[in-house]
């Protein structure tokens, strides 16, 4: 058999992902996760002098949330389910550094873990800073900012 | 040539035997439905070390140690060590085999590796260069993660093609002690490649691997699936065991109610493992626990052995590369 | 009320972007990569603040709030330096938490093993 004839084959083939079942999970728990951090927001909001100071707070505790759940080994279980739910959210970025930590720290504290933490989460960080670069810069010209 | 059979298959005329064996699982496979054809279940994926690597080693270490005991054997009377196992530069193996003092052939077939080690320490006696082989392999959840996929705890939503590695390690004497069933055949397998590049369904990109060698040892042969009271394939999964049955049924083979899969079968369909269990030590273990299990009770007189391995790399994935697949398959004979 | 809205809506994010890792087949890191550069070019278009307004957390949480974070920063630092605050910009709301990421994850690492 040719293999564009096999790979056809497995097409036809797989099992069918539980697509809407999958939505719903990933909507929940996704939605629960922005609740919470909505109820941080809210608090942050009263004590802050800024929007951006009160999102920053936010962002920072919505990352000690996710690292504490990694730690406590429950955040890849809920992905099973979740999916996206979680990933999505910056807990899910959180759980990526975590996971990395504790994964690599086996390697040393330097060359393991230090060199690996961002090894998964290192192309949103990346991505999000060209990606920035380059709507800031076009916004700045066109703004006349410079 | 007096030692082969057809274009693939080596026989074995000396009759080198099975004569001693032992399987160590993790808790998990422990709580599987052949647990009582294992030798050694642990209490606990870690038996005390601080890495998982550590923990494999140990493994087979035990496994090698208690076949030794087993066959009243010390080391020094062994010819040759031949081990695997799916780590980059087979450390598990090399470390393990550091702690013995006997000739070394490490060896890759990434979950295939346990029949190649069957196959080549058959080759060894029946050509009269050994006397005595022993041969191991073991395999660990967490390693192969972190090697091939992501660390443990990161947030995966595993899809239903996905395979869980299994925690394990056998090991084994080969010689010709009169106990054990008989290695009567060996068919290695060529390396099959059908453009397949999803790591996430190895199932399907080793059935054809695991087609092509069953189909060159039945004509080699002459014989059927029928011939085999089972014929067991090492980790296709589900999946990948629904495309073998697809692709043997397309060319009109029958005896396909033959064919299990140590994969699709380690685990109950109560645990969560997607597609079943992967890893070199799942059809090592399946083998020397559950098959030797059913030949030395007379559940089985013939079975056939086709352990699959997927010959990829964390790199060639990333770098585009399709998965080439290989299949080695073992006919013993009590 | 505040909440509803960031239920639904940080919901919403969620399950569209499982519907994408389902039917596209793509990886989690395209999607999660595809969508904090969405938040930055929204932001730049001068819509995901706004909506940010809108939804709160609902929008601030998913990924897409860090990249339009970046470039919120980004922006207000070039306002106030010049072209150097492309690159000041970057951290100025994010670095709490990638500071947080770094050194909660430390403290934990050092003090869990992997489960399973």
């Amino acid at each position: 058999m040719q293999p564009e004839e096999y790979q056809q084959l497995v097409q036809e083939n797989l099992p069918p992902r539980p697509i809407v079942k999958n939505m719903l999970w990933a909507f929940f728990v996704g939605g629960l996760i922005c609740t919470i951090g909505q109820v941080v927001l809210t608090i942050a909001q009263n004590f802050e002098r800024t929007k951006d100071e009160a999102a920053a707070v936010t962002l920072a505790a919505m990352i000690l949330l996710g690292t504490i759940l990694t730690a406590l080994g429950v955040y890849d279980e809920i992905a099973e389910k979740a999916g996206a739910g979680v990933a999505v959210p910056i807990t899910g970025f959180a759980n990526t550094v975590t996971s990395a930590a504790m994964d690599f720290r086996r390697e040393g504290f330097l060359l393991g873990m230090g060199s690996k933490m961002f090894v998964i989460a290192g192309p949103v960080i990346v991505y999000g800073i060209l990606s920035g670069f380059v709507v800031a810069l076009i916004k700045s010209l066109v703004l006349g900012l410079f | 040539m007096g030692n082969r059979l057809g274009t693939r298959t080596l026989t074995f005329s000396r009759g080198p035997r099975i004569t001693s064996r032992y399987t160590l699982v993790g808790p998990r496979e422990g709580k599987g439905p052949y647990a009582l054809d294992f030798h050694e279940i642990l209490a606990d994926d870690s038996l005390g070390q601080k890495t998982a690597e550590k923990t494999e080693r140990l493994m087979l270490e035990l496994a090698i140690a208690k076949t030794l005991e087993q066959h009243d054997t010390s080391i020094d009377e062994l010819h040759f060590l031949i081990a695997g196992d799916l780590l980059n530069q087979i450390t598990t193996s090399c470390l393990a085999a550091s702690t013995h003092a006997v000739p070394f052939i490490g060896i890759y077939g990434a979950c295939s590796t346990f029949a190649e080690a069957l196959g080549l320490g058959a080759v060894l006696l029946q050509g009269d260069f050994a006397e005595q082989v022993l041969i191991g392999t073991a395999s660990h959840y967490q390693t192969a993660e972190r090697q091939f996929r992501y660390p443990i705890e990161l947030n995966v939503q595993h899809i239903r093609t996905n395979q869980v590695t299994v925690t394990g390690a056998a090991a084994a004497i080969l010689s010709f002690a009169d106990r054990g069933p008989r290695i009567t055949h060996a068919t290695f397998g060529t390396v099959v490649d059908m453009g397949l590049k999803d790591p996430h369904d190895m199932g399907s990109a080793m059935a054809p691997a695991a087609f092509r060698t069953i189909k060159e040892h039945l004509a080699d042969t002459g014989r059927t699936l029928a011939d085999y009271d089972i014929v067991l394939t090492g980790d296709l999964g589900r999946q990948g065991s629904k495309m073998l049955r697809l692709l043997l049924e397309r060319e009109g083979f029958e005896g396909l109610e033959r064919l299990q899969d140590g994969g699709s079968q380690i685990f109950g369909d109560w645990q969560p493992v997607g597609a079943g269990g992967s890893g070199a030590a799942c059809v090592a273990v399946m083998t020397l626990g559950y098959i030797l299990n059913a030949l030395e009770s007379a559940k089985a007189k013939r079975v056939l052995i086709v352990a699959t391995g997927a010959l990829l790399s964390a790199l060639t994935v990333l770098q585009g590369e399709s998965i080439p697949c290989i299949a080695h398959a073992i006919a013993l004979e009590q | 009320m505040q909440y509803l809205i960031a239920f639904l809506v940080g919901g919403a994010i969620c399950a569209l972007a499982q519907l994408i890792f389902d039917t596209a087949k793509c990886s989690s890191a395209h999607i999660l990569v595809g969508l904090t550069c969405l938040g930055a070019v929204l932001n730049g278009l001068g819509l995901y603040e706004p909506f940010q307004e809108f939804a709160g957390a609902g929008a601030l949480v998913p990924v897409m709030g860090f990249g339009s974070s970046i470039t919120t920063g980004m922006i207000s630092e070039v306002k106030r330096l010049g072209w150097e605050g492309l690159f000041t910009g970057a951290f100025e709301i994010t670095g709490l938490g990638l500071a947080a990421a770094v050194v909660f994850s430390s403290l934990l690492a050092l003090s869990s093993k992997p489960h399973r």
